[in-house]
């Protein structure tokens, strides 16, 4: 009696079909993180998005932020006010100067860190970490307050491309440190003394094993110290002086107004960026091909 | 990170691991044979340089927060008198700028979390061959100037922009508007140094072998649970060296709180940057400097105490 109440027909009736709605909801709850991540994607892309859009907008009033007609004058001028030129002119011989002086220093002092023991060791890694740990604010104004201590008689420090420099070198060595140790760190040291074992010298050794295995860690070092340097207002801010880089350009501009000229600079500088970016992962990708 | 297309993402990922695993018995210092004065000669010049332009800095600038004005035109000069009242006359007058700080910065480090969290997740477990690319997009957006990028997000969230359309028409926005409140301050932020909090995670989550999340998952371990007690702890440096690095900079900062703030959003680093170049009031703003320091060191070792990671380098 109890048995005959179950309907036989609901046991054996497939699955209902799905509507398409419930298609769509399944299809986010399984695809969610994915959509999160694109969402979050977007969200990194937008700002670079509008930035490129409006390099050519032609702007109705000073103020380069609300779309008026499509317009590649930007594009074609560039240097129309030559002042903007000079500033990246200005920014990117500083920035190349700090790339190379910081490269250097920050790079032999990964070497020390990852393939020797010395007394001092852990105090060293303080001493990297700590400009890192440090707000700009207070690395720039540090800075500034030593520069006015340097005076002698009637000489004063001058502010300037020289004081910017200094600064720029300054808080780039930690991230080239960084950046390099973590290279050199994964590297295998048995292949430095295979090349041992077979009679290399110490020199040919670094020369044509080592360097060759790290030359990606610094290559990306460099980078990345190239866009800081370039990039950087708040600690230039306090040392320029009377010297115009990009940043400062912009920052001067903001208040009455960026020319689209400065959305070209910026465009350049992405697409420049993300070319060389892309083209080292091919060439890796490639080298890594053939020797397997 | 690059592989042939055929290997799957697993098999790189182990590939990846056994290589770095297992150097042998080789440890630092042992990998060629120099001499004990070696390491001190590559040392000099960067700590020397560091030692000079960031140490002696310091120390200058905590000599300047100690001194007072000669008279009262602030271009005659200073002199060193141990005169501490600067300091307490720096936190009575900017203390709101200071709290300020920390509260958007704090904001900003949960939001970017949130955001990045997932994404480095996604990248690490599921990115496949596409890694390195999904990568190379992460960092990219950041190329383009800092301050241009802010300046854009003027743009995006202007008063008659889509996204104040949106959000009024659900009437989500209790000011009517984004830009010139804390909302796009914290925005702007969040957005600004989302990178340093995604890569330190990617690093954490890519060293996590994805077997352990499958062994959770025999043992009738919940998605959710697997993620708790396995995922979030072996992830936990990543987390703290990512919140650091956001954090620390978002407090210092003024750019986004300048572009897309009111005069009511005004941060510590706007007030050190106009006592020092504008009022140029030196002691104050020296005093000012190196109570954000003091403060940001203080948060960062009671937090790395209570996270129990101390050895984040």
């Amino acid at each position: 009696m109890a048995t005959s109440q179950i309907d036989p027909a609901l046991l054996e009736a497939p699955p209902a079909a799905e509507s398409g709605l419930q298609r769509g909801l399944r299809w986010i709850r399984e695809n969610s993180l994915a959509i999160y991540s694109g969402l979050a994607l977007i969200y990194m892309f937008l700002p670079v998005a509008i930035v490129v859009l409006f390099s050519f907008n032609s702007p109705a009033g000073r103020q380069n932020t609300q779309w008026n007609e499509f317009s590649l004058d930007a594009w074609r001028n560039i240097c129309k006010d030559p002042t903007i030129c000079q500033s990246v002119g200005v920014s990117v011989t500083i920035a190349l100067v700090a790339t190379l002086v910081g490269t250097i220093l920050g790079t032999m002092i990964a070497f020390a860190l990852v393939r020797h023991r010395f007394r001092g060791r852990s105090s060293t890694n303080l001493l990297i970490f700590l400009p890192m740990a440090t707000p700009e604010v207070v690395l720039g104004s540090a800075l500034l307050a030593l520069f006015l201590n340097m005076y002698w008689g009637d000489w004063q420090m001058p502010l300037g491309p020289w004081t910017i420099l200094i600064a720029h070198i300054m808080f780039v060595i930690s991230f080239v440190v960084v950046t390099v140790k973590a290279r050199l760190s994964g590297l295998d040291p048995r292949l430095e003394q295979a090349a041992m074992d077979l009679y290399a010298d110490e020199r040919a050794t670094f020369r044509y094993v080592t360097l060759p295995l790290v030359a990606p860690g610094i290559l990306g070092a460099a980078l990345l110290a190239f866009s800081l340097s370039f990039d950087d207002f708040i600690i230039t801010n306090f040392n320029s002086g009377s010297t115009v880089t990009f940043p400062m350009y912009i920052w001067g501009a903001a208040q009455r107004g960026i020319p689209p000229q400065v959305n070209v600079i910026a465009s350049i500088m992405f697409f420049g960026a993300l070319g060389i970016v892309i083209i080292g992962q091919i060439l890796s990708a490639r080298r890594k091909r053939t020797r397997t | 990170m690059q592989v042939p297309a055929s290997a799957s993402a697993v098999d790189t990922y182990l590939a990846d691991t056994q290589m770095v695993d297992t150097p042998g018995p080789v440890s630092p210092g042992t990998g060629l044979p120099t001499k004990r004065s070696t390491p001190y000669w590559l040392l000099l010049p960067g700590m020397a340089w560091l030692a000079i332009f960031f140490v002696i800095p310091l120390v200058s600038l905590f000599s300047t927060s100690l001194q007072s004005p000669v008279s009262d035109n602030p271009d005659d000069g200073f002199y060193f008198n141990w005169d501490f009242a600067n300091y307490s006359e720096a936190l009575s007058r900017y203390g709101e700028q200071f709290l300020r700080s920390f509260v958007y910065a704090g904001i900003a480090t949960f939001l970017a979390l949130a955001i990045a969290y997932p994404l480095a997740y996604f990248i690490a477990f599921k990115g496949g061959r596409w890694k390195a690319l999904l990568l190379v997009l992460i960092v990219a957006p950041f190329f383009a100037s800092f301050l241009i990028r802010t300046y854009a997000w003027k743009t995006i969230l202007a008063d008659q922009g889509f996204v104040v359309e949106i959000l009024n028409a659900l009437s989500l926005l209790p000011q009517d508007r984004i830009l010139n409140t804390p909302l796009a301050v914290i925005t702007g932020i969040t957005y600004n140094f989302l990178p340093f909090m995604i890569l330190p995670l990617y690093a954490a989550l890519d060293k996590i072998d994805p077997r352990l999340a499958e062994a959770g998952a025999d043992l009738y371990a919940t998605p959710f649970t697997t993620f708790r007690k396995v995922i979030w702890p072996l992830s936990l440096p990543g987390v703290v060296a990512g919140t650091l690095l956001t954090f620390i900079p978002a407090a210092g900062d003024y750019i986004n709180a300048k572009l897309l703030g009111s005069t009511n959003d005004r941060m510590i680093g706007s007030v050190i940057d106009s006592q020092f170049i504008i009022v140029r009031d030196y002691p104050i703003a020296s005093a000012l400097s190196f109570l954000l320091m003091a403060a940001i060191l203080a948060l960062v070792f009671i937090y790395v105490r209570r996270a129990g990671t101390e050895d984040l380098l």
